[in-house]
This record gives structure tokens, sequence and C-alpha cells, in this order.
């Protein structure tokens, strides 16, 4: 554990310099400052962020996860030369890009958001929803790039994997949803609905988000069996919960595959 | 104070290493020398825990590497090329290494002087060149002093200059005691340097005795002859 702090140190300290980081905190930085520039109101600024974010999010982590995972390897074989245990070099790393990443979008989003909101009692509400749900997915897709980066040696295989998780995610997913609501539309599918969108980080953080604002109104029906779902303190709690969850299992699966690799 | 005991490993289809057995003493210089491809690098990554073993054992004073990871506190690994963190300079380095191995480096001032890695101190380490590294790597491998130097072509990509003082060096870690197994493809190095030749081929010990046991056999006179021979002979 101590170790793993410290891998995590000086991964962080690389990493923050690194100029791809730089380059994706600059990315959300612009869009906020033009979303402001262009006049839009704190929570019409949140409504378009978010779907940048939702797609922007989960690749950059699972690509740059997955990139800086091979691109390092050197530097592992140095960490693992080390009187140091796997599971601390493992973990170190994880954090460490984890890490990095959450900074980089957290200066980049909250940055125009306390520039132009602070001082308007502005609801901070629906920002730390969406910041809170960003770095959820930057700590999923992080930990799926490493599963998928410790299974096989070979890039371009983990790349395809990485990638065609993301368009699942944000893209296939809905459009599987839409197929079922459509085949099923003479049944009352709430319940059901809820219970698929759990399996989807992307859509769980998109509901976190959503409900945090007016817009939410906007769903309809299936909007305020969400509501009434999430919009509790157990229904929350069970939406977080199911993120973590989609965190730790493909990270423990990863770890667990990085014991048995070879270097 | 090394035991090899049946060490196998495949990757995929490709057996890289088929049952070796071997037995290193302490305070002895062990070359491994074998034509591209015979596992010797894999054979010393196993050593150093890199590679996991799919049959057999090593053990360092008794200890599995399978099973233990403080034994590599005694450890100094080169490996064959070195690259470190990009944006981090020389000095971080020293420092996150140091860190983790919990120790004081007794010979750091020394080896830096050495292979005149002060300047490199405050740049960032993605902009030296692949000889700086490669001196960067030794110095990380010899400065803790460690009992075991494990050196996966520590020559290559060095100047003459550097050559010289790092094997000047290796001459004085083996004077003090030290065990040292060094694969490397450049004959006269090795020659210098060796106690003992280790020949694989093809993930077998094929020949493993002294220089002169090795120059009898062939009747060459240069351990670049003799090997070169070894090598000839076992294609035919």
């Amino acid at each position: 554990m101590k170790h793993a702090l410290k891998v995590a140190r000086y991964t962080v300290a690389d990493l923050l310099r690194s100029r791809w980081l730089l380059g994706y905190a600059g990315f959300f930085a612009a869009i906020g400052w033009a979303l402001f520039y262009f006049g839009e109101e704190p929570a019409q600024a949140i409504v378009s962020l978010l779907s940048v974010v939702l797609l922007v999010v989960p690749l950059v982590s699972a690509v740059f996860g997955m990139t800086q995972f091979y691109g390092s390897r050197e530097f592992t074989e140095l960490l693992l030369a080390q009187p140091i245990d796997r599971r601390s070099v493992f973990y170190g790393q994880y954090a460490g890009l984890a890490v990095s990443l959450a900074l980089g979008f957290l200066l980049g989003v909250a940055g125009p958001f306390l520039w132009y909101g602070s001082g308007h009692g502005e609801d901070l509400g629906p920002l730390v929803a969406l910041l809170v749900s960003g770095v959820l997915l930057t700590a999923i897709f992080t930990a799926l790039a490493l599963l998928a980066a410790t299974l096989t040696d070979n890039r371009l295989r983990a790349l395809g994997a990485v990638v065609f998780l993301w368009l699942f995610c944000t893209v296939l997913y809905d459009g599987l949803l839409l197929v079922v609501i459509v085949l099923f539309e003479a049944y009352p599918l709430e319940r059901l609905l809820v219970g698929l969108t759990l399996l989807n980080p992307v859509d769980l953080a998109r509901i976190v988000v959503l409900l945090r604002l007016d817009v939410a109104a906007l769903l309809g029906y299936t909007g305020a069996v969400f509501e009434q779902f999430f919009g509790t303190a157990a229904g929350l709690a069970l939406a977080l919960a199911a993120l973590v969850l989609w965190t730790a299992a493909p990270l423990v699966l990863a770890a667990r595959a990085y014991r048995h690799r070879d270097f | 104070m090394i035991t090899v005991h049946g060490l196998r490993k495949s990757f995929g289809l490709l057996e890289v290493l088929r049952r070796i057995d071997l037995a290193v003493d302490a305070g002895r210089v062990t070359a491994i020398v074998g034509p591209n491809a015979a596992g010797k690098t894999t054979f010393m990554k196993t050593l150093v825990g890199l590679v996991v073993p799919d049959g057999g054992d090593v053990r360092v004073d008794g200890v599995s590497v399978r099973r233990s990871w403080s034994y590599r506190a005694r450890l100094g690994y080169m490996p064959q090329t070195a690259r470190f963190p990009e944006n981090l300079v020389l000095a971080e380095l020293l420092a996150m290494v140091k860190d983790l191995r919990g120790t004081t480096a007794p010979y750091e001032s020394e080896l830096l002087r050495l292979f005149e890695l002060g300047p490199a101190l405050d740049r960032p380490l993605g902009v030296l060149s692949g000889g700086t590294r490669q001196k960067i790597s030794a110095a990380l491998a010899l400065m803790f002093d460690p009992d075991l130097l494990v050196l996966d072509e520590p020559t290559v990509g060095l100047d003459p200059l550097s050559s010289r003082r790092f094997k000047d060096r290796l001459a004085l870690e083996r004077s003090r005691g030290k065990t040292i197994l060094l694969a490397s493809h450049v004959m006269s190095d090795l020659e210098e340097m060796s106690d003992r030749i280790v020949f694989l081929v093809e993930g077998r010990v094929f020949f493993d005795g002294s220089l002169e046991q090795i120059r009898a056999r062939t009747g060459e006179p240069t351990l670049e002859r003799a090997i070169a021979r070894m090598m000839e002979g076992e294609r035919r």
C-alpha cells in the first residue's frame, strides 16, 4: 500500500507535465469558456457540457490509459525490478493514471464555471454532479483500459477492445434500449429501463446529472420514474454504488491478470 | 547463490526456455551467451521476476523468486533498453527509486561522476539520448551496492570511454565479491570479465564451463571464434 502510493505519486508528477494531459484540460476549459461567452446560463452550459463529457471522458480515459500502459513498459520493468510487490506497482500505476486524468478533467471543467459563475449564488448541485460523474467515468474507463492492456500484448487488439467498449456504452447501448422500448411498447417498461440503465456506466452518469437539472421534466413519464427512483437518496446511493462497482470489478480482474503477466 | 531447476517458459507456441538447470555460485561472473532468440533475455528476466515461469523454479539463496519480492533489495538489474518517464528529470527518478527501495544509495554520487551524469540531473528524461539513458540504467543498477547484478547487454549503446569505465567498474564489483550474471554479444568483453560461460541454444544449456574448457573443446584461440565454431556446429 505504501509502495503503491509512492508509485502513484511519481506517476502523477510525470503525467501532469504531459502535453496530452494539458491539452485535455485545455479542451474542456475552451468549451466551457465558449459556452459562457455565447451567453449560456450555467444550467444550460452544464447540459451542453454533459454531452461532451459523456463522449470524451470515457474515450480519452480508455485510450490514454491504454497507451500509457504500453508506452511505459520499460519503466514498469524498472519498478518491477525493485523490492516491491507486483500489486503495488499495478494499483500505483492505475491510481496515478486515473488521478492525473481526473485532475485534468476537474480543472478544465470547473475552471470556467468558477470564473464566470461564482458569486451569483448559483446552485452548485448540477456542477458537482457533473464533476463527480466525470471523475467516476474516468476511474471506470481507465480501469477497463488497463484490463484490456493486461490481458493482451497486442496493442491493436487492446485498442479495438476499448474503442468498441466506448462505442457500445455511448452509442450502441442507447440504440438497443430504443429497440427494446419499441418492441415492447405494449408493456410497462419503466422498471426494466431503470435496471438496464444501471448496467451502463455512461447512461448512469447521464441520469445522475440530468436529474439535478430542470430538464428532467422533459423526459416524460420515464423521466418521472427515473426521478422517483434515482431522485431518492437510496436510488442515488445505488447509482453511485453501481459506478464504483464498475470501477472495482475490472480493476480486480486486471490486477489478477497482472500477477501472471510477463514483461 | 542462484539455483535454477527445470525452468520452462513458452510464449504462445514458442518454447523459449526448455528445462534449464543451473547453479550459480556467489562471487563469480557468469556469462550467458548464445545466438539470437536463444532465451538469454527471458532467462534473466525470470531471475528478476519480470517473466513468470511456466514450470520449474529459480531460487536466490533458497528463496523462490515466484513467491518473494524482498530478494530484489539485493539485486541490481540492467535491462536491454532503458526508458524512463519522459517528463521527470533525472534527480526525480533517482529520488523515486531511493524512496521506493527505502534505502540510501552509497554509490550514487560516485557513479554519477563516473558516467558524467551531473549535467543530466535537471533535464527531462524524455530528451536524453539512448547512450545517456543506458548510463543512467547502469548507475541505477549499481548505486545500491547489490550483491547480485543481472546485466542484459549492458555495454550496447555506450561510447568507448563509458564502456571502458563501466567494465572497470564491473571488475571492481567482481573483486568485491559480487555475483554477476552478464548476457552479451561482445565476446571480447566476456573474455575479459567472465569466470564461466553458459551457452544457451534454443532454450537449453548447450555448454557450461570455463573459458579454458571452451577453448580446449573447440581448439580456437579466442572466445569469439570458439563460440562461432560452436554455433556453426549446432546448425549442422
